[in-house]
């Protein structure tokens, strides 16, 4: 079954908003194989998208204490990631983890080195990191250089396909 | 046939099977063929769609016991 590579690299931009453990998990499966199928893929984290920016071992990022409270309420890291439902002060994402691993389901984590060995370019949102008071040294390697909504908005209308996670 | 690289994505879940496929195919030179075995009943068209999207070629395709077996050369 002979096939034809498509004329030109398809583009696929995503916005990740939401901080929850299936959004994350979401974004980072479309991502991680959207790169395997040749695509160009960038992604703009914002808002609460940023804390799976945040390095996993970074307990309390913040400058001040309204910043360091919000890093309490919500621990940043990928791995750390809350369900949005029944999360069972994290019996649930325990229970997620378990199945995945029974499952050979890839966590977050790794589809998120995946992404960043296949070429997926990480943008972090300016804005998000000044709001919670985030240096570069709290986020992960491998990232682009922080931008705003003006280069996410010239990704988006660039790109073939825009997601909203 | 000459396989020059057989990866096994036994039992794993998607996206697995075509992230694996997609490391394993880097390894190999224009032309050369990759065997690709899964159990995943989804990676039968995700490895259609996936080939067509990358324009390494699906040479062969069958299923027996459970098991999905693609044949793949590098474009």
């Amino acid at each position: 079954m002979p096939a034809e590579a498509p004329s030109r690299t398809k583009k696929v931009c995503i916005i990740a908003y939401s901080g929850e453990l299936e959004p994350t998990w979401a974004s980072m499966i479309i991502a991680s194989t959207a790169a395997a199928m040749d695509m160009e893929v960038s992604i703009f984290v914002t808002f609460w998208g940023f804390h799976a920016l945040v390095k996993d071992s970074r307990r309390l990022p913040g400058q001040n204490w309204m910043q360091k409270m919000l890093s309490v309420m919500q621990r940043p890291g990928i791995s750390h990631r809350k369900l949005s439902k029944m999360n069972f002060m994290g019996m649930g994402p325990w229970m997620m983890f378990q199945l995945a691993k029974k499952y050979n389901v890839s966590r977050p984590k790794d589809l998120l080195d995946m992404c960043l060995e296949l070429g997926v370019k990480i943008y972090p949102c300016q804005m998000t990191m000044d709001l919670f008071g985030l240096k570069k040294e709290d986020l992960i390697d491998g990232l682009e250089d922080p931008v705003g909504a003006a280069t996410m908005l010239q990704l988006s209308t660039e790109a073939d396909s825009t997601l909203f996670i | 046939m000459d396989i020059k690289l057989k990866v096994d994505a036994s039992g794993l879940s998607c996206p697995l099977p075509i992230l694996k496929a997609t490391q394993g195919i880097k390894t190999l030179q224009p032309g050369e063929l990759m065997e690709v075995v899964a159990t995943d009943p989804g990676s039968v068209k995700d490895f259609v769609a996936w080939a067509a999207s990358t324009g390494n070629a699906l040479v062969e395709q069958d299923s027996a016991n459970g098991k999905f077996r693609f044949v793949v050369r590098h474009k």
